[in-house]
């Protein structure tokens, strides 16, 4: 029974990394361009795609999609942004929410169309497959890389945020950007980067899920919800409370997954509502 | 002149006289059929835009049209919502004169269109969906179930899997009308055949991706079969996942609803020596292969066996109306029962008094990597399982309609 639950917790423990993973560029968005970016499922989705591509046409492997991926989709990503999403700023965050959810049907629809509802498998690299034996559970090697990458992944972000000139500059941004622009700083060109850098952040998540799940068109709208979710809850635009948040929740749905499969979807947005109610900014968040 | 005028008026009385005979015939002058299924989610690649092609190849190789009125084929997407469907149906049976829906794919979907078809007399063809009850306990006059039922399924699967010594059972189900009565038909049939379930996980579906918790749920109960009651993509990500922790090969899986399309995106690496059981198969006979590669052409992707119903029962319904020189509902219903079924996926098979179509089924293994020698060679067929065996009989069904008689 014990030895049921460890394994259940593990498992939670490795898609609450994932959560953690994916929420981070979202918040990083939310916190600092204050657009709730509808499109990260969508650009999440590409990224698999991107990987996927590669590797069935051009021979690319999972390494250097680790790498290229993620650079493709923040390119995209970056267009968008000098294009669209800029128009954006200092409107109600409800403009970006339909602009954003409007292109992710778009782009949603598009895949669809061309490669069809079950999607395509992608392997696991050579290196990484088969799994140690814990004793209470098989563990595949390729999900604790999942965790371990993830963490490193996560504490850096958060590190080069918090502790260096590059993310004091992104916080005084958030701040009040007309007077870091007064300062001398190129404002809109790290609000570009800065969108990039969230997006391809999502595309570097989905190479990294892209060997556990199915390459598929509804890859991301499956995900973006809870990932939202995981957002509001840690706090809009906190970068600790995402991560916290995220394997937080990985770790509650597991147990529930164990205790109570039925409520498993649902248990998530309990708790959000739960936490909207006694802390309508987020557990890590501040009234703004 | 007037010699001239009443002449006209002869002419003109006897066109509309013609006329109105042939509307009596094909009602509203068109035969209409919609394809109501999932266009754009979970299920789109095994019927979806598939079983809407096969439609329109059934109208095409039929001619067109039909007592000398056209033939159309209207499709839309019921999103697997048992309330979009029903909308659509009402609005297709009142507003479009549509004379049969066919495939409802999503057994929430048929359960709620087929009362609102037999209360205004038109005819389903069910290919999509799998609910055994649908030429039972809740059967109708106007309905045929055509392609697979979840007894067919499990009976299929599961007697073959325990008389190969799969003895103790655990299911990872959907959460849903279909996973579970594909889990409780399949749990009768390894009882039966003296096997036992140790227990079930049932996942809310749509909405999983990661199985991860069920399957040790799985692992953890030591069963020696792992019985998938889920279909699609749910399917898809169960088997990858139960190799990605080594349950597979110790303890195996039953697939009970696999359908091609499954294992063409698994890939026959993840997919091999699965067992499962299927109503059609492209490369069984030259006739199937014949059609199969007609719809290759089109879809570029190998029919499923609901897609191949669709086609099937289609044409079985153009030729009742045929028969019957009308295209009101209960002659048709009456000809399509009287005559026997016959072309590359069914031969000389019958449609029950119930509305269940009971075909041969076939158990396949899919193959290895190094057996496969050309794109879309994935089955051995193992077992063609009769007609008779295949299906519950006409008394098992219990529909109240047969039982009268």
């Amino acid at each position: 029974m014990i030895q049921a639950l460890f394994g259940q917790l593990l498992v939670g423990l490795i898609n609450g990394s994932f959560y953690a993973l994916l929420s981070l560029g979202l918040a990083i968005i939310f916190g600092l361009l204050n657009v709730v970016n509808f499109a990260h499922g969508a650009q999440y989705m590409m990224g698999a795609f991107v990987a996927w591509m590669g590797l069935s046409y051009l021979g690319v492997g999972y390494w250097w999609a680790l790498l290229l991926s993620p650079a493709a989709v923040g390119l995209v990503g970056i267009a968008l942004e000098r294009v669209l999403i800029r128009r954006l700023y200092g409107l109600d965050p409800l403009y970006g929410l339909l602009l954003t959810f409007g292109l992710t049907l778009i782009v949603e629809g598009l895949f669809h169309h061309a490669y069809g509802n079950s999607g395509n498998a992608y392997p696991v690299p050579a290196l990484l497959q088969g799994g140690v034996n814990l004793g209470f559970m098989y563990l595949p090697i390729y999900r604790a890389w999942v965790v371990v990458v993830s963490l490193v992944v996560c504490f850096g972000s958060w590190l080069v945020i918090e502790k260096t000139r590059l993310g004091a500059y992104l916080r005084a941004g958030t701040e009040n950007p007309r007077l870091l622009q007064a300062f001398g700083v190129n404002v809109p060109f790290m609000f570009t980067v800065t969108y990039g850098f969230g997006v391809a952040r999502a595309a570097f998540a989905v190479v990294m899920a892209a060997p556990i799940y199915q390459v598929t068109p509804t890859m991301g709208a499956n995900l973006i919800m809870v990932v939202f979710a995981v957002v509001v809850i840690g706090g809009m635009g906190s970068i600790a409370g995402s991560i916290f948040t995220g394997v937080g929740l990985g770790l509650v749905e597991g147990i529930t997954k164990y205790l109570y499969p039925e409520a498993s979807n649902v248990v998530i947005f309990v708790i959000m509502a739960l936490v909207l109610l006694l802390r309508p900014a987020g557990l890590f968040g501040r009234e703004r | 002149m007037t010699r001239i005028l009443r002449n006209t008026t002869w002419a003109l009385a006897l066109l509309a006289a013609g006329a109105a005979a042939a509307a009596e015939k094909v009602s509203d002058g068109v035969v209409k059929i919609g394809v109501l299924t999932d266009m754009t989610g979970y299920y789109s690649d095994l019927a979806g835009p598939g079983s809407v092609e096969a439609a329109k190849m059934a109208v095409e190789d039929f001619g067109g049209k039909v007592l000398g009125k056209k033939i159309e084929i209207i499709s839309a997407d019921h999103q697997n919502k048992a309330d979009i469907a029903s909308n659509v149906a009402r609005k297709w049976f009142d507003e479009e004169k549509v004379d049969a829906i066919a495939d409802l794919v999503s057994s929430s979907t048929a359960g709620a269109v087929m009362p609102i078809a037999a209360e205004k007399k038109r005819i389903t063809l069910l290919s999509g969906p799998a609910t055994t009850g649908f030429t039972g306990g809740s059967c109708t006059a106007y309905n045929v179930h055509y392609t697979y039922n979840n007894w067919a399924l499990a009976h299929g699967t599961g007697t073959e899997v325990v008389n190969s010594g799969g003895k103790t059972w655990y299911f990872v189900t959907a959460d849903y009308i279909f996973g579970k009565s594909l889990e409780s038909d399949t749990t009768d049939v390894v009882k039966a055949a003296g096997g036992k379930v140790l227990g079930s996980a049932r996942f809310p579906s749509p909405g999983t991706t990661d199985f991860s918790s069920y399957l040790l749920q799985a692992q953890a109960s030591g069963a020696q079969v792992i019985g998938l009651a889920n279909a699609g993509s749910d399917t898809i990500n169960c088997i990858k996942q139960a190799k990605e922790f080594g349950i597979t090969p110790k303890q195996s899986l039953a697939g009970l609803l696999v359908f091609i399309s499954d294992i063409h995106s698994l890939g026959l690496a993840t997919a091999k020596g699965m067992y499962l059981t299927t109503s059609f198969y492209w490369d069984r006979d030259d006739a199937s292969r014949k059609w199969s590669k007609r719809f290759f052409d089109r879809r570029k992707a190998m029919p499923t066996m609901i897609q191949a119903g669709v086609y099937s029962a289609v044409m079985h319904y153009l030729q009742a109306i045929k028969a019957a020189g009308t295209d009101a509902a209960d002659p048709v219903m009456k000809k399509m029962k009287d005559t026997p079924v016959n072309d590359f996926f069914a031969q000389n098979t019958r449609i029950g008094p119930d509305g269940l179509h009971r075909h041969p089924m076939y158990l396949v293994q899919v193959k290895s990597p190094e057996e496969s020698k050309y794109p879309w060679d994935y089955y051995k067929i193992v077992k063609t399982i009769p007609a008779d065996k295949a299906f519950p009989s006409v008394e098992e069904q219990k529909c109240p309609l047969a039982v009268k008689k």
